[in-house]
């Protein structure tokens, strides 16, 4: 059974799942360095040069497994020696050039950047050319080619460059943490950093929920992972691996999308706040727009807020599709209620570092939320449920214009729209990734029918309506 | 002194349905003229979901249906209000 899109994706499962299993076991400290050979035990290399470099990379990816270099405040990481440093010399002119007599590539060339050898081949001069793409398109062989770094294409926002010494570099100051160049590099050169052992030590230091009671706060793009088992047998394995209890986060989602309605009402023009990765966008990119960011806080901070507020000694992980989710927890609003975060890659190979298969076990059951809760895990359903929050409210004199943005390059578009004061409706729905969360960098899977998986669990919810959802929110409340 | 009564409504006990149990102690409290006396409150599960809806009484718990709530309130709520 395959778990993973890409092998890039089970290396770093194997690194997470060694270094998990020896935490476990408390003899992490004293096998870290051995943990490169455990994986690579020798002979033939696989991956690079020899065998050295690979076991030299694995323990960088050790390093991230444990959380990373402290000194970096950004959760995601590049590798440096991982870093094949691929060619990034833009678009050029491949062998396939024919020596044509129709030259339609230097017919588009806006810059005449385009000149013909004595054997009438294309070259491109590069001081001249601007990387529009347009000879690329023009050319009937498909002669020209776009040599783009894949993290660079990732990265949509341009966070991305060459370092001095070729490797890939990260901007900081623009990086919002999506977790798009993880997910896209092809040698696993960028990876985000880790918070396993924090969950580990919380789960044993609260001596079998004890001492304090440790929540898993599950995100609704669960419902298109773990497909290979039933979804109820996930929450059983959560519960096995010593959490206490799992709540979903699409409640949260039902909290803010009834919360959200109303302030858009109240407001006139919002953009959502609950992708982490897009709010932080706003802040670095668009600091003009910071004031019509929702005032909510994401669902998985409202769930986990009200979670404490039942239970303030315990202790809240949220395991979902995010890499940004691992910025959010440290910022200031979230800190005080979510104590930790993990992928869905991560919390596979939690279930493997203790040898839980979980198609052997018990169905659990997990339901909080709405549809309209859990739908907000693809694109376009948050706007959905906040056409219902506004429906429920009775609020029938504001018109709901949703703009829906699937991915970062549309939430781009919309930004400098509405920037612009001309937006393109009331509501910006900011998602980052593209498809919504079932397109986050820590999902086990990518795939086109994630969207249906979501549809369908959001469906099988019991509570049909938000208000109805949220209710038990109001306990002690309004009574 | 306040009386606390404390609903769970984690997934199991909210499948075997915790918010009508919720809704119905509401209705009783607020009919019985007992809002500042009893105060209601949620709690995500209490590690027996076998026996749900699980509500406590203090720290004492019952095990509540939403057919049951009335005689529950009945039974068990009001008598201890002194």
């Amino acid at each position: 059974m395959r778990k993973f899109d890409t092998k890039v994706q089970h290396l770093k499962y194997k690194v997470l799942r060694a270094v998990a299993k020896h935490a476990w076991k408390g003899d992490l400290l004293e096998k870290v360095t051995d943990i490169p050979k455990e994986i690579i035990p020798g002979g033939t290399p696989t991956m690079r040069c020899c065998i050295y470099k690979e076991r030299a990379i694995l323990s960088e990816r050790v390093k991230i497994a444990m959380g990373g270099d402290k000194s970096n405040p950004n959760v995601i990481e590049v590798i440096d020696i991982a870093c094949d440093e691929c060619p990034a010399s833009g678009y050029q002119v491949s062998d396939a050039c024919r020596g044509c007599l129709a030259h339609r590539c230097e017919d588009v060339c806006p810059k005449d950047a385009i000149t013909f050898d004595s054997q009438h081949k294309a070259h491109i001069d590069k001081s001249k050319c601007i990387n529009c793409g347009r000879c690329a398109q023009a050319c009937q062989y498909s002669a020209i080619i776009n040599r783009k770094r894949p993290c660079e294409n990732a990265c949509k926002i341009k966070a991305i460059s060459m370092a001095e010494t070729g490797e890939a570099k990260i901007d900081n100051n623009k990086c919002i943490s999506c977790g798009a160049c993880v997910y896209q590099c092809p040698f696993g050169a960028i990876s985000d950093k880790s918070f396993i052992l924090n969950v580990i030590d919380m789960i044993n230091k609260s001596e079998d929920n004890s001492k304090y009671k440790v929540y898993a706060v599950v995100a609704p793009s669960i419902a298109s992972n773990f497909t290979y088992a039933k979804l109820g047998q996930v929450i059983t394995g959560i519960e096995k691996l010593g959490f206490f209890h799992a709540v979903e986060a699409a409640l949260g989602a039902d909290m803010v999308a009834y919360a959200e309605s109303k302030e858009l009402a109240e407001k006139g023009f919002l953009t959502s706040s609950c992708c982490p990765a897009f709010v932080d966008y706003v802040h670095k990119s668009f600091p003009k727009m910071v004031q019509h960011v929702s005032h909510n806080l994401s669902p998985a901070a409202t769930i986990a807020k009200y979670i404490k507020e039942t239970d303030p000694k315990c202790k809240i992980v949220f395991i979902g599709p995010c890499t940004a989710k691992k910025m959010e927890f440290q910022l200031e609003h979230a800190r005080p209620y979510i104590d930790s975060v993990i992928t869905f890659e991560e919390l596979q190979a939690l279930f493997d570092s203790r040898d839980i298969d979980i198609t052997t076990l018990e169905e659990g059951v997990l339901d909080n939320a709405s549809y309209y809760g859990r739908i907000f895990a693809r694109s376009g359903g948050l706007s959905d449920a906040v056409a219902q929050g506004l429906k429920e409210h009775g609020i029938n004199d504001f018109e709901l214009k949703a703009v829906p943005c699937d991915g970062i390059e549309q939430c781009r578009t919309a930004l400098l729209k509405a920037q612009a004061g001309k937006p393109d409706g009331n509501f910006i729905e900011g998602m980052a990734c593209v498809g919504g969360c079932i397109g986050g960098a820590g999902c086990l899977t990518h795939e086109a029918k994630n969207k249906a998986d979501v549809d369908k669990y959001g469906r099988q919810a019991m509570e049909k309506t938000i208000t109805d959802a949220i209710s038990v929110y109001n306990i002690g409340k309004d009574n | 002194m306040m009386m606390k009564i404390t609903v769970c409504i984690g997934s199991s006990c909210h499948l075997k349905g915790s918010r009508e149990v919720v809704e119905g102690l509401q209705k009783l409290i607020a009919d019985n003229g007992l809002k500042d006396k009893i105060e209601l409150a949620g709690t995500f599960c209490l590690g027996q979901c076998q026996t749900g809806v699980n509500v406590l009484v203090g720290d004492e718990r019952y095990s509540v249906t939403p057919e049951t709530v009335t005689s529950f309130f009945e039974k068990d709520v009001l008598p201890k209000l002194g």
